[in-house]
């Protein structure tokens, strides 16, 4: 179970990593905001389903299951919030007039 | 399981200096909102690991749930601030 807790968190890190890249090196705004929101959600679902499986293998108490509802509302929470945001950004982007990136064809 | 705590939280510490410089560098205000909304988002696992690092997790999960609200919060005030300004699209300078 520790295993599956380190593997776990290492592919939440892997996730947040390549949001990172993809905020610093793609071109345009949309784009950016693509990279960041999605693969941030994913990120950090994997890590809170990483955190509640080391705090029900730790000790298995009602604590403990409570402190994982806790975490479980906090991912619920993330989910619906973060696509929220992520639309309200780019509602404010289409207009103010942006125009998407395209390739120049000359 | 402490080690990948500690090394895990300065990994997620060092990927939001690399948001920071979007944050600061973006050529458009959206994309300073984009740096601040990934920061922001980050923070909250960063919190838990502090909790898991120092065993006061019962404190610090509230913690992290109230700075997730507040995060929405912000940007979402933000983007609707900026929804009605002309000139989004040009590069500002400092």
């Amino acid at each position: 179970m520790i295993y599956l807790t380190g593997i776990l968190m290492v592919a939440g890190l892997i996730f947040m990593f390549g949001a990172a890249v993809g905020l610093i090196r793609l071109p345009d705004f949309y784009s950016r905001l693509h990279a960041a929101g999605m693969l941030d959600t994913t990120g950090m679902l994997l890590f809170i389903a990483s955190a509640s499986i080391y705090t029900l293998w730790q000790d298995f108490s009602l604590d403990s299951v409570f402190l994982t509802a806790k975490l479980v509302f906090i991912a619920v929470f993330i989910f619906i919030t973060s696509p929220t945001a992520t639309h309200a950004i780019v509602d404010a982007g289409i207009r103010a007039g942006m125009e998407p990136w395209t390739k120049k064809d000359n | 399981m402490d080690n990948l705590f500690l090394y895990s939280a300065l990994i997620i510490a060092l990927i939001m200096f690399v948001s920071l410089f979007r944050a600061v560098a973006g050529p458009t205000i959206l994309d300073r909102i984009i740096g601040v909304n990934a920061i922001g988002s980050k923070t909250v696992p960063l919190l838990i690991l502090i909790g898991f690092m120092y065993e006061r997790v019962e404190m610090l999960i509230d913690i992290a749930l109230a700075y997730a609200m507040l995060n929405f919060i912000a940007v979402l005030a933000a983007s609707r601030f900026f929804q009605k300004r002309k000139g989004l699209d040009k590069e500002e300078e400092l």
